[in-house]
């Protein structure tokens, strides 16, 4: 029996699951500079997770201009644009935990603080308003037994399963990896090009069925490099 | 067919999936909703469908309703219009009867409150009901559907005192909410794509809708469904269609609404939109009773562009609606219009008489882009608009309320 054929076997089927959030308020909101740093300072991070990723699952029918919340009611209600260009440079995808993104946050609003003194009576038009969320998760009953079934079915994924699996699994999977890689990992190495390649995809910029898009791309190429 | 088997076909098998999931480990439980009317207004039609769904799931559901003399809904009017901003104080005399009233409906609903595994309240009618009940099993919600970010504070801070030993309160949206010591969910309600209202009608059944009311089918028309109450702006629209009009003489203008039982204010605003529309005979303001739905459905049908032009909305239901039906809306830039109508894509949200007629005007004057809009617009209500996404909610947030709201992950899978 050869070394990949033991591998396959040993891999458990990969269940496909499906999920939806649902938004709470935190109670907290800013309309001032100083509240809003306040805020940042204090929030649970659950609302800072909300407030990068969480727009992700929503509805939109052009690019985001900003990639989080906070940049773009920098820009919009705040009116300040060169904190909000720096807000949405924020990749949370490097930062360890989210802990470490509030730094970087609170970081850069007390340097712009420093440069611009009428930040810190300015008024936005409209409040800041902090959520976070609760995310149910769902069993499609769909499972997949090998990489090649998983290529030709991911590109069919809701757009919510492919959250699920690749980016809340940033918060479950061991080193911030995704549910993806986490399996295949169990075929031993004969994947794991197709791992490297799922690793360098940054899940932040652009939406979610352009993610979709890219992540069955690399595993259809993956695949066939496999096979031949 | 079962109902969910209809639902399935409108909204998608795997929302009816999800559903059945999260109905799953809530089966056996009861869930009651009370509010104050069967008939009129947002959530009655909302409920008119989520029980009998909810009920589908395999979760015992009723729905009771309070009821109250004149004073009772002449405070309770008065609540929900200080609630949306008034600064009207309420009278004594009032707040007793608000008070008594809801402990009698809680001597004739106790057993069935005190009993139930989740009791849902909507708005400030019933909202007392919690302190009359002590001994109650479940967790009890309260379910805010009204526009609450400024509300008069005296109000507030009397309702207060009964909303805040709830388990939970939901809004439509985040300014909506409250300081309260208990989770606050976030909830957009919904519309019912199998209702009476919402169903695709027959060529043949809107125009013939269209000649009862005199309404040339051959010429532009706005029409704007809404209960005759002044956050609706009716005379808002009138002085848009005015303004449109020197511009576009052929439009026509509907204005069509019901009279809700616990709102007494409806005869006094519908006595001064007749009169700012007196004299125009392209001007149709239609009294319609409250189980005209099929005639409102086909009023919407027929519109080129409705107008929902709000100055306070808890959520403006008649927009879903309309977007449902693939038209493009011109709102009023407040409340829960804010969520449905993205500016440029399914309408136009719009602060003034003079923004509405220039939006109506613009869009007559680009029929593509009416029909462009109308598509996404149906595509928005599908995707996060339809009944099916707001039971789900409510069926996460009891799962959630059962086993400790602090967790931010239900697992079904």
């Amino acid at each position: 029996m050869s070394a990949r054929a033991g591998s396959i076997r040993k891999a458990t089927p990969f269940k496909i699951k499906d999920c939806a959030l649902v938004a709470m308020a935190t109670g907290r909101r800013a309309r001032l500079m100083p509240e809003f740093r306040r805020e940042i300072a204090t929030v649970p991070v659950q609302s800072i997770y909300h407030h990068f990723w969480g727009g992700l699952l929503q509805p939109r029918f052009e690019e985001r201009e900003y990639n989080n919340d906070f940049a773009a009611w920098m820009r919009h209600s705040m009116h300040d644009a060169v904190l909000a260009e720096r807000l949405a440079a924020l990749d949370p995808t490097s930062c360890p935990e989210l802990e470490a993104l509030r730094r970087e946050m609170l970081e850069l609003i007390d340097n712009r603080l420093d440069e611009v003194e009428y930040l810190s009576w300015a008024r936005a038009s409209i409040q800041f308003e902090f959520l976070s969320s609760q995310i149910v998760i769902f069993d499609t009953g769909r499972t997949v037994s090998h990489p090649a079934e998983l290529a030709e079915n991911i590109g069919h994924l809701s757009t919510s399963s492919i959250f699920y699996h690749f980016i809340d699994a940033r918060r479950r999977v061991p080193e911030g990896n995704n549910d993806f890689t986490l399996w295949m990992q169990s075929f031993g190495r004969d994947f794991e090009p197709l791992c490297a390649s799922l690793t360098g995809v940054d899940p932040y910029f652009g939406s979610i069925t352009e993610l979709r898009q890219k992540l069955a791309t690399i595993f259809q190429a993956c695949v066939r490099e496999h096979r031949s | 067919m079962s109902l969910l088997d209809d639902y399935a076909a409108a909204a998608g098998e795997d929302v009816i999936d999800h559903l059945r999931q999260l109905a799953a480990p809530l089966r056996g439980a009861t869930v009651v909703h009370v509010n104050s009317t069967r008939a009129g207004g947002g959530v009655a039609e909302i409920l008119d469908k989520m029980v009998p769904l909810t009920e589908e799931l395999g979760i015992s559901t009723r729905w009771e309703i309070i009821t109250g003399d004149s004073d009772f809904f002449e405070c309770t009017k008065g609540m929900h219009n200080t609630l949306q901003g008034n600064r009207i104080p309420l009278g004594d005399h009032l707040l007793r009867v608000y008070e008594e009233t809801n402990a009698a409906n809680a001597r004739i609903l106790g057993p069935t409150l005190r009993e139930a595994d989740f009791v849902i309240i909507h708005d400030p009618q019933p909202a007392a009901l919690l302190s009359h009940v002590p001994d109650r099993k479940g967790k009890w919600m309260w379910r805010c559907h009204i526009d609450a970010s400024h509300p008069y504070r005296p109000v507030w801070k009397y309702l207060r005192g009964f909303v805040a030993p709830y388990d939970a309160s939901i809004f439509s949206l985040a300014a909506f909410a409250q300081e309260l010591p208990h989770p606050q969910y976030l909830v957009p309600p919904s519309i019912d794509p199998l209702s009476e209202k919402n169903i695709t009608l027959p060529d043949e059944e809107i125009r013939r809708t269209c000649e009862r009311h005199a309404i040339d089918s051959e010429r532009p028309l706005i029409v704007q469904v809404s209960r005759f109450d002044r956050f609706k702006d009716p005379l808002g629209v009138i002085a848009a269609y005015k303004l449109a009009k020197r511009f576009l003489p052929p439009i026509q203008l509907v204005l069509a609404g019901g009279g809700a039982a616990d709102d007494p204010e409806g005869e006094a605003v519908l006595a001064e939109v007749r009169a700012a529309a007196d004299g125009d005979s392209d001007i149709r303001v239609l009294l319609l009773p409250p189980d005209a739905h099929r005639e409102i459905n086909a009023l919407q049908h027929a519109a080129d562009i409705v107008v929902q032009k709000s100055i306070r909305e808890g959520f403006g239901l008649t927009v879903t609606e309309a977007m449902w039906k693939g038209k493009p809306v011109i709102g009023g830039d407040v409340g829960g219009i804010r969520l449905q109508v993205v500016n440029h894509h399914t309408g136009f949200l719009v602060s003034t008489p003079e923004g509405a007629a220039l939006r109506i005007r613009y869009l007559l004057h680009q029929p593509d882009k009416i029909r462009e809009m109308g598509v996404k617009a149906h595509q928005l209500v599908l995707d996060s608009f339809l009944i099916t996404r707001h039971l789900r909610e409510y069926l996460t947030l009891m799962l959630a309320l059962r086993d400790g709201a602090e967790h931010d992950r239900i697992e079904l899978a």
